[in-house]
């Protein structure tokens, strides 16, 4: 067999591609395969994580009824609709993610370790949240502690949790205050 | 200008933790900004103005002193290609969407990418295995920009990103190995496969989409959201552990049974370096690996980490064209890629 490239040499290098089940085969002789390599190496990869699960996302609404609806679900603030997104894999800003939320956690659910960010928070967010989610930790144990039947340990908590609350009420009352001003 | 100072950024100093296993540490972190589209999707009007907001920001602040700021639509094509082969940039940027822009610090460790897919994207890049400085650079970095800046977060989902596989932490760290032994003996599909089951990808060399060559790979976290960064980091870290591990064993078994066949594939690889006329660079990516593997079992001496790594970078095409100073067909390349090459075996002082 020829190299499709050249038409000169012999093809050593097939490439057999197999996209959604649309198979397609390029045959190379080394020098030209050598060329291509060195083109995609650097610019243009061939295989793009956003068009990969965008190609899940799309199987999805052409498979389920239910989900043909969603195609017409569109972001209030960037104008995106759910099937733009489908086809691209990327949103078009930060509302989108709620737009889309009935649609976007099983998707999130499929590709991360769970649908609630655990990690680093910006500060103009972090005493907030942080309290919150301390609160919420507490109040967990607390009630571990209460099934125990592990009274002691349970008084200290509840106190710790009272404490926060109260910080934090005071805190919002500064806060507010503050935007008063 | 030296070749060395054309083309060399901290990462490939050769130095660092397993420095004979893992060649970098990378970690970056996707940020963006509150009440704006994703570039993508946004005009240029606001791709401009985000620009000009960082830019004005960190023209005003010291933390920023001996920061670069590159345009892409004024940074020629092949000083943009090579900042995607030194890893500092990323294709998509390179490409050029309108408005996009590098900050970059005097010793290439930490890059700012300006509208790429996500308003911002903070890149630290360390020599070995340096995840966890890397993290703390970029934090820091982080910390640094939403002074003045404030960036789309959301409480349940964290930083929100223009694609939902940043999404949470937008933190993607990815070392890069050279795992010949594993490679070599077959034994890098048993565990390569595994690493999908914990939530990590593998690549190549030029991430997403580009093959395994030169017994390099990049291993990166997948899950953005669900884990804390110290998790992640924590996670990718235990895993390397065990794939540095298993290298090292391999090597050693290498080395027991096939010493005199190592050395000679070193040497032979040196010497081919050193004379060819012609080189392609799958060739020299190839070379350059047997030759890596002949010093770190101690079979040969007169290269070090720093300038295999250099190697490693000049020999690709936006590089190699850079250092001869214009540019050059494929054909040309291979002509010009051993006369660098030879360049920088010289200038390097040899302890034979």
């Amino acid at each position: 067999m020829l190299c499709q490239e050249c038409r000169q040499n012999e093809a050593m290098i097939h490439i057999i591609k197999n996209v959604n089940g649309r198979q397609t085969e390029l045959h190379l002789c080394e020098q030209c395969a050598m060329k291509k390599e060195e083109l995609d190496f650097s610019f243009e990869p061939q295989f793009s994580l956003h068009q990969f699960f965008a190609g899940i996302l799309e199987q999805g609404l052409q498979n389920n009824r239910h989900d043909r609806s969603d195609a017409n679900l569109q972001c209030p603030s960037c104008g995106l609709t759910f099937a733009q997104f489908s086809q691209v894999g990327r949103l078009g800003c930060s509302e989108c993610y709620k737009a889309f939320e009935k649609r976007m956690k099983p998707l999130l659910r499929r590709i991360h370790a769970g649908t609630a960010h655990t990690g680093k928070m910006p500060l103009h967010v972090q005493s907030r949240f942080k309290h919150r989610r301390e609160l919420e930790e507490l109040k967990e144990k607390l009630k571990v502690k209460v099934e125990k039947e592990e009274f002691e340990e349970a008084a200290v908590l509840r106190d710790q949790v009272r404490d926060l609350e109260a910080r934090m009420q005071e805190r919002q009352k500064d806060q507010l205050d503050k935007g008063e001003e | 200008m030296k070749q060395e100072a054309l083309i060399f950024s901290r990462w490939m100093e050769g130095t660092g933790p397993d420095k004979d296993i893992v060649i970098s540490s990378r970690v970056r972190l996707a940020r963006n900004l509150e009440g704006q589209p994703f570039p993508c999707l946004a005009a240029d009007e606001i791709t401009a103005a985000i620009l000009k907001q960082v830019e004005d920001m960190v023209s005003g602040q010291n933390g920023f002193a001996d920061f670069s700021f590159q345009m892409m639509e004024k940074t020629p094509v092949l000083e943009k290609q090579a900042l995607v082969e030194k890893h500092l940039i990323s294709p998509l940027l390179a490409r050029g969407a309108k408005n996009g822009a590098v900050l970059l610090s005097k010793d290439e460790a930490l890059s700012i990418m300006i509208n790429e897919e996500d308003h911002l994207r903070i890149q630290a890049i360390l020599p070995g295995l340096q995840t966890e400085e890397a993290l703390k650079m970029a934090n820091r970095c982080d910390d640094q920009l939403e002074k003045p800046l404030r960036y789309a977060f959301d409480e349940q989902y964290g930083y929100l990103t223009a694609c939902p596989t940043n999404l949470g932490t937008g933190l993607r760290a990815s070392v890069m190995l050279h795992l010949p032994a594993l490679i070599m003996t077959g034994q890098v599909n048993r565990f390569l496969g595994v690493l999908s089951q914990v939530g990590l990808a593998v690549r190549g060399l030029y991430g997403e989409g580009s093959e395994i060559v030169g017994n390099l790979v990049q291993i990166s976290n997948q899950v953005t959201l669900g884990q804390n960064e110290n998790e992640i980091i924590g996670n990718l870290n235990s895993v390397m552990r065990q794939v540095i591990e298993q290298e090292q064993e391999a090597r050693q078994a290498l080395l027991d049974k096939k010493r005199a066949e190592l050395a000679d594939r070193a040497w032979r690889s040196l010497g081919l370096l050193k004379y060819a006329q012609v080189m392609s660079s799958h060739e020299a990516i190839q070379l350059i690996s047997d030759l890596r593997l002949g010093f770190d079992l101690g079979l040969i001496k007169t290269v070090d980490h720093k300038l295999l790594n250099e190697l490693l970078v000049l020999i690709r095409p936006g590089c190699l064209q850079l250092l001869a100073g214009k540019e050059l067909s494929t054909a040309e390349r291979n002509l010009e890629r051993p006369v660098q090459i030879k360049k920088a075996l010289e200038q390097f002082q040899v302890k034979e």
